[in-house]
């Protein structure tokens, strides 16, 4: 019993590559986080490889069109009255989207500090700016399709495929951003209901988690489908 | 990790992050607003972006605060996916060369609407 504890605290005291060594050739456990945080990673990972699919189908679909690639700074330009503004529902969208990730590591905190009412409204924010994020995207999406008249096989501006990039794209992580918004307002009426306080408020993290993942998404949207 | 629970860390942490996202994005968003164009744009849009997938992943997700065994096999994988870029950058340029020899410059063939 006591050499168990002294191996224990061994191990969680190695850093660095030593600590790595021992941490994956231990007997019963490699990743010292709760289970539910190292599933959600390994969730994580696999939807980078699913996102990355969809963007390395782009860029060799854009590398070999013979066809102009429409410009997405015209295409999605706005204009409030005066000139349009190049890509602005876009940049607003970044904007809402980096402040929903702000208010959920906020809640993140709160949550390791017990702060129940804290946690729960600045999740319910953080859901609110996804669901402001949706809207914006429907508004998008209504605006070129009716609008202009885009489709997955058509469009006004140039190549035939920015389309089905596009929605396909947009479309995939427009719904990542819709669970998550259903996910956090599950979890933030549990917080609310005191369903963690035995068990601790992890879950909030793990969450997180997912959460800032959909920011990163779309981090590597907007690098290469709007401004490239 | 041990006898804490959980990641805490001061939020003063989290306020400069947030700020920092804030003003590479408003940055990566000039570069198209000043109509930077060629290698300048593209060097531009990748510098912001790693900068902003790092600190996301860094801070807002605690990968630097994680152990090791946890960061690189979340981390390192990806890594293969540069393979599969690589290869689909080759196979785009290789089609394009290809339409062109067989199709010509004429492009207005490959549009829906003749």
């Amino acid at each position: 019993m006591s050499q168990d504890s002294t191996i224990s605290s061994e191990l969680s005291h190695a850093d660095g590559m030593k600590g790595f060594v021992k941490d994956w050739s231990s007997d019963k456990q490699t990743f010292h986080v709760p289970w539910g945080k190292a599933m959600m990673w390994i969730f994580l990972l696999s939807d980078t490889f699913i996102f990355t699919c969809f963007l390395t189908g782009y860029l060799n679909v854009r590398a070999s069109t013979r066809v102009e690639w429409p410009n997405p700074s015209e295409v999605f330009a706005l204009s409030f009255g005066g000139d349009p503004i190049p890509l602005i529902l876009i940049a607003i969208m970044t904007f809402i989207l980096i402040t929903s990730s702000g208010t959920m590591a906020m809640a993140v905190n709160m949550g390791y500090r017990k702060d129940r009412a804290k946690t729960a409204s600045l999740m319910l924010i953080t859901a609110a700016f996804g669901a402001m994020f949706v809207g914006m995207q429907a508004f998008e999406w209504t605006k070129l399709i009716i609008d202009e008249g885009v489709r997955p096989w058509s469009n006004p501006f140039g190549a035939p495929q920015f389309g089905a990039i596009f929605f396909m794209i947009t479309g995939f992580h427009g719904m990542h951003v819709s669970i998550g918004v259903i996910y956090l307002v599950v979890v933030a009426m549990k917080v609310l209901r005191g369903d963690y306080e035995k068990r601790g408020y992890e879950i909030v993290e793990i969450t997180g988690l997912y959460w800032h993942f959909v920011d990163l998404v779309w981090v590597f949207i907007f690098a290469f489908f709007y401004l490239w | 990790m041990a006898g804490k629970e959980g990641q805490q860390h001061p939020l003063s942490v989290y306020f400069w992050v947030w700020g920092l996202l804030f003003v590479i994005s408003a940055l990566s968003y000039w570069v198209d607003y000043a109509g930077f164009q060629g290698y300048l744009r593209w060097t531009l849009i990748l510098i912001f972006m790693f900068l902003k997938a790092g600190l996301i992943i860094a801070i807002f997700m605690h990968m630097i605060w994680e152990r090791l065994a946890l960061a690189l096999a979340i981390l390192g994988p990806p890594i293969v996916l540069l393979v599969l870029i690589a290869l689909m950058a080759i196979e785009g340029d290789y089609t394009e060369i290809t339409r062109l020899i067989y199709f010509g410059e004429d492009t207005t063939e490959f549009l829906g609407h003749h």
